[in-house]
């Protein structure tokens, strides 16, 4: 028999090691911290602020370490919790204390702090990330209602198309969007021929289709989808920015799908505070004042054609009427900030438009000076409601409810440009609210939670320590039973077995982005229940030639060679299963379909060169050839 | 192959209760099927949307006030049980017209509040409707796609009576699994069902190993021997083994049952029962089906690839 090559070991030594390097962040769990962030962009935290809440803890007796600076904010790690429990709860007063001495100036959020060495840190080490499940905190999925994605595309659509007739000056009878399609009715053929005319190599989002005097636009299925995902990311920018007015740890804002968006806040445990800044969809829009409309007919609720009637903020029986038409909208505001005036000191916000809003606003209020401008402001909300349709069944709708009002109504004094300031604000905190708001992000669409989950910090403490119970429990039975049943050749497997656990720990540490959930370590559990498979079949055939008398170092070769075969089949069938599991499930199957995959990949690296390997210097390795084995 | 002094009556005689098995096989099915079709699932809130919300307390919680108090500010459908001891209660409702499910569990838990001491929230669930309705046909085509491309590898990798075995052996396990759901109504969720696809993976793995032992059986032996006896030997020859896996998988999976928490059981129970039944089939559903198609030698005379005999 041929000696087993140095390569081998090398190699197995090497994985091993470096496996074992990157497991070995994970015996230095996160601490739990306290986050301050300064609630004003780029601001530093005072150290007077900093003493206070020191000074604040200790009172309550909550052990604090020095802590430092991160990047805007100040992390200050907590040492009170023996337990994680107790560390959770520490770290909840201790963010409700800073906070209620900080007050509005400040951001606390409950953070982690690194406790894992600098050395390991600086080879990118780190320990395996706990999901949800595992240390508490809020997840959302939020539907994106495409529907008015699409709708409102095609409304700005009409009103371009509108222009357009009217700049060529062809007359028509009317624009409108109906479905997904765009449409333009005419008086005549000549019409139509012109508009066409007009149209030409613009338009390119559409098909058009003529039908009698009528043109019948279709949206091409690229436009359609470039709407989405316009859609998809911008509420996801929108969504980034309200997270991080949340001050939260490591979040996760993803797309899934083709219309949903994923939120995880790992920490957080006031799920409603969560609900209502990620839920809330306010926007503004900038309109002229239709001043010129018949009071009488507004009063009773008649808006002359191409315009709209809004209550006035707080005055619901002093309506506004506006022009149909946008200036400006929210998504257009590159920056808000909220400040005083400097003669009345009343609040205001201070606006700041992209290009495209700045050219938009410089065209309309050139001509309009004197004239009033609106402020809308609109508040979306969508859910989804069962309603019973046409044919009697019941169906899902997504039923949005827009509250909208008019916050400021200003004259125009001059022409305005990218940089402009609106007042009307009931109190400092509602244009810091506003400003926010803004700053924020519009939604392209509207968005509703269609689903939450909510874990609270002791459960994830309570899984964290049950999984690992059911981890040692079940790992030390089946150490046990191989080691009674083949003694050796059994210590050689539990071996492998924790070498197993620890690559396994290692690669998943290793791996960016991927975090430990309860099935996860579920999937760690059964894998190593299995992962002795490949050891018993090799086993199993040795025993059998052995029976069969062959001799030991031959029965080892064979019993190695022979299963191998068997192994890969067996196993490569299980890769198939996980890898449909990571594909097709979400959330939870996910994370255990990762922790199989990677279960089974170095259950069968350990168990095929790692045993033999221990199987050779044991029996192989010393002049003379054993003459039987223990097994 | 110098090795068949392993004479034929040393082989246990699992083939004269194929018959017998077989029937037990079909009868198992076919209740499970029923079991199905009457009872159905109880699919969990990820499949039927709607709100769950865990609470503990730190007195004994009494159901009755819990109940009384959700009904009597209409939620008269709230599913309200015990959950692992008396002092946490599970509160299930199902999506409703108008409002907004992820309050509900605020609500729901405010209203516990009331009539339980020391109540806290330990988790909220709120699964929208249409979400519910999505995942559950997903799952199903996973769990498809998962034999499909399975029994295809098979298919390749053997023969294609080896890959109808196998398929009827897996199609076998999956309704056994899901009817004992069906039968004793517990909450199949996500987690349930990444369980039973590990089943399958589980399942197949059992299967193959023997299906390897078969094949090598009928390339080494002398033509005249029966179908019968070379399924036995096979059988015979991964029995230590295929009970050695089984029970050390075993082992971990009652591990995880006992000490998992409650948020795995349902795991941990789906591959129990899985790994049982799997076990089961691939002793005889998969060799009834074989010797059921009469397989032969000639079924292995070509072979369909070839040996990877270089080893590590």
């Amino acid at each position: 028999m041929n000696r087993y090559p140095r390569g081998k070991f090398i190699l197995l030594l090497v994985v091993l090691l470096v496996s074992g390097l990157y497991a070995l962040p994970n015996l230095y769990p996160d601490a739990p911290a306290i986050q301050i962030t300064r609630s004003e962009a780029g601001a530093d935290v005072s150290t007077d602020a900093l003493d206070r809440v020191r000074t604040a803890l200790d009172e309550a007796g909550i052990g604090h370490e020095q802590g430092e600076k991160v990047g805007d904010s100040f992390l200050l790690p907590l040492s009170g919790g023996e337990s994680q429990q107790a560390g959770a709860d520490a770290q909840l007063r201790a963010r409700d204390i800073a906070a209620g001495i900080l007050g509005r100036d400040y951001v606390v959020a409950q953070n982690w702090a690194r406790t894992t060495p600098g050395w390991l840190r600086a080879i990118g080490a780190s320990p395996v990330g706990l999901g949800l499940d595992l240390r508490g905190g809020v997840h959302f999925t939020l539907q994106v209602d495409m529907d008015t994605a699409i709708e409102q595309r095609l409304e700005s659509w009409a009103s371009e198309l509108r222009v357009i007739l009217r700049d060529a000056g062809i007359r028509y009878r009317e624009v409108r969007h109906q479905g997904e399609t765009l449409l333009a009715r005419f008086d005549s053929a000549d019409d139509v021929d012109a508009a066409q005319r007009a149209l030409r190599n613009k338009f390119m989002e559409f098909t058009s289709r003529r039908d009698g005097t009528t043109l019948r636009f279709t949206m091409t299925p690229e436009a359609l989808k470039q709407i989405q995902d316009y859609a998809i990311d911008q509420n996801r920018t929108a969504l980034n920015n309200r997270v991080n007015e949340l001050g939260v740890a490591s979040p996760v804002v993803q797309r899934q799908g083709a219309d949903r968006i994923v939120v995880q806040l790992p920490g957080v445990q006031d799920a409603s505070q969560a609900r209502r800044i990620l839920g809330r969809t306010a926007t503004l829009e900038f309109r002229l004042v239709a001043d010129d409309a018949d009071p009488s007919r507004v009063a009773a609720g008649i808006a002359p054609p191409g315009t709209e009637i809004f209550p006035f903020k707080g005055e619901p029986n002093n309506p506004v009427v506006l022009r149909r038409q946008n200036i400006v909208t929210g998504d257009q505001v590159t920056h808000a900030q909220m400040g005083f005036d400097q003669t009345n000191g009343e609040p205001e916000v201070n606006i700041t438009l992209d290009a495209a809003g700045a050219r938009a606003m410089q065209r309309v209020t050139s001509k309009n000076v004197n004239r009033p401008m609106g402020v809308l402001f609109i508040e979306t909300r969508t859910e989804a409601r069962t309603v019973v349709n046409a044919d009697g069944e019941e169906e899902v709708r997504n039923v949005s409810t827009k509250d909208a009002y008019v916050i400021n109504v200003a004259t125009i004094r001059d022409t305005l440009g990218s940089r402009f300031r609106i007042t009307g604000m009931d109190s400092p905190a509602a244009a810091a609210e506003l400003a926010l708001l803004l700053r924020a992000g519009g939604l392209a669409a509207p968005m509703y939670i269609a689903e939450e989950r909510t874990i609270g910090p002791s459960l994830g403490a309570q899984n964290i320590q049950s999984g690992i119970n059911s981890m040692v429990v079940g790992i030390g039975l089946v150490l046990l039973f191989m080691l009674v049943r083949y003694k050796m050749f059994g210590l050689f497997a539990s071996v492998a077995l924790l070498g197993n656990l620890v690559i396994t720990v290692g690669v998943m540490s290793a791996i960016p982005g991927l975090t430990m959930t309860l099935p996860g370590i579920a999937g760690i559990v059964l894998g190593m229940g299995m992962a002795v498979d490949a050891n018993v079949l090799i086993y199993e055939r040795i025993r059998f030639e052995l029976r069969d008398g062959a001799s030991p170092l031959a029965a080892i070769e064979a019993g190695y060679n022979r299963a191998f075969q068997t192994i890969l089949d067996a196993n490569l069938t299980t890769l198939i299963v996980a890898v449909i599991l990571f594909a097709a499930g979400s959330g939870t199957v996910q994370g255990f379909a990762v922790t199989l995959f990677i279960g089974i990949l170095t259950s069968m690296f350990t168990a095929i060169l790692g045993t033999r390997g221990m199987a050779e210097l044991v029996y192989a390795s010393g002049k003379k050839t054993p003459t039987r084995l223990s097994i | 192959m110098n090795r068949t002094n392993t004479t034929p009556d040393r082989d246990i005689n699992f083939m004269s209760l194929a018959t017998a098995m077989g029937v037990l096989s079909l009868v198992v099915c076919i209740a499970s099927l029923v079991l199905l079709g009457v009872r159905g699932l109880n699919l969990g809130l990820d499949f039927t949307g709607g709100t769950v919300l865990e609470v503990t307390a730190t007195e004994e919680i009494q159901l009755e006030p819990v109940r009384e108090v959700l009904s009597a500010e209409g939620y008269n459908d709230a599913l309200v049980q015990y959950f692992g001891s008396t002092r946490e209660v599970s509160v299930r409702v199902p999506p409703r017209d108008g409002e907004n499910g992820d309050e509900i569990g605020h609500q729901v838990f405010a209203l516990i509040k009331s009539v339980a001491v020391g109540a806290e929230l330990q988790r909220v669930e709120f699964v929208g409707p249409q979400v519910g309705d999505e995942l559950r046909d997903q799952s199903g085509l996973a769990i498809l796609m998962a034999m499909l491309l399975m029994s295809l590898y098979i298919w390749f990798r053997f023969s294609n009576k080896f890959g109808i075995a196998t398929v009827v052996a897996l199609v076998h396990d999956v309704i056994v699994v899901l009817g004992a759901f069906a039968l004793m109504q517990w909450t199949f969720d996500l987690t349930v069902l990444a369980a039973v696809l590990a089943v399958v993976g589980y399942s197949i793995n059992d299967t193959i190993v023997i299906a390897d032992f078969i094949r090598e059986d009928f390339r080494s032996s002398r033509g005249s021997q029966d179908t019968r006896e070379i399924l036995n030997r096979a059988i015979t020859r991964t029995l230590s083994r295929t009970m050695i896996t089984g029970l050390t998988t075993l082992l971990v999976l009652v591990a995880l049952y006992a000490f998992g928490g409650e948020m795995i059981r349902g795991f941990s129970i789906t591959l129990i029962i899985g790994v049982i039944v799997g076990t089961y089939s691939s002793i005889y559903v998969a060799s009834c089906v074989l010797l059921a198609m009469k397989v032969t030698k000639e079924d292995f005379l070509v072979p369909e690839v070839k040996d990877v005999e270089e080893m590590p």
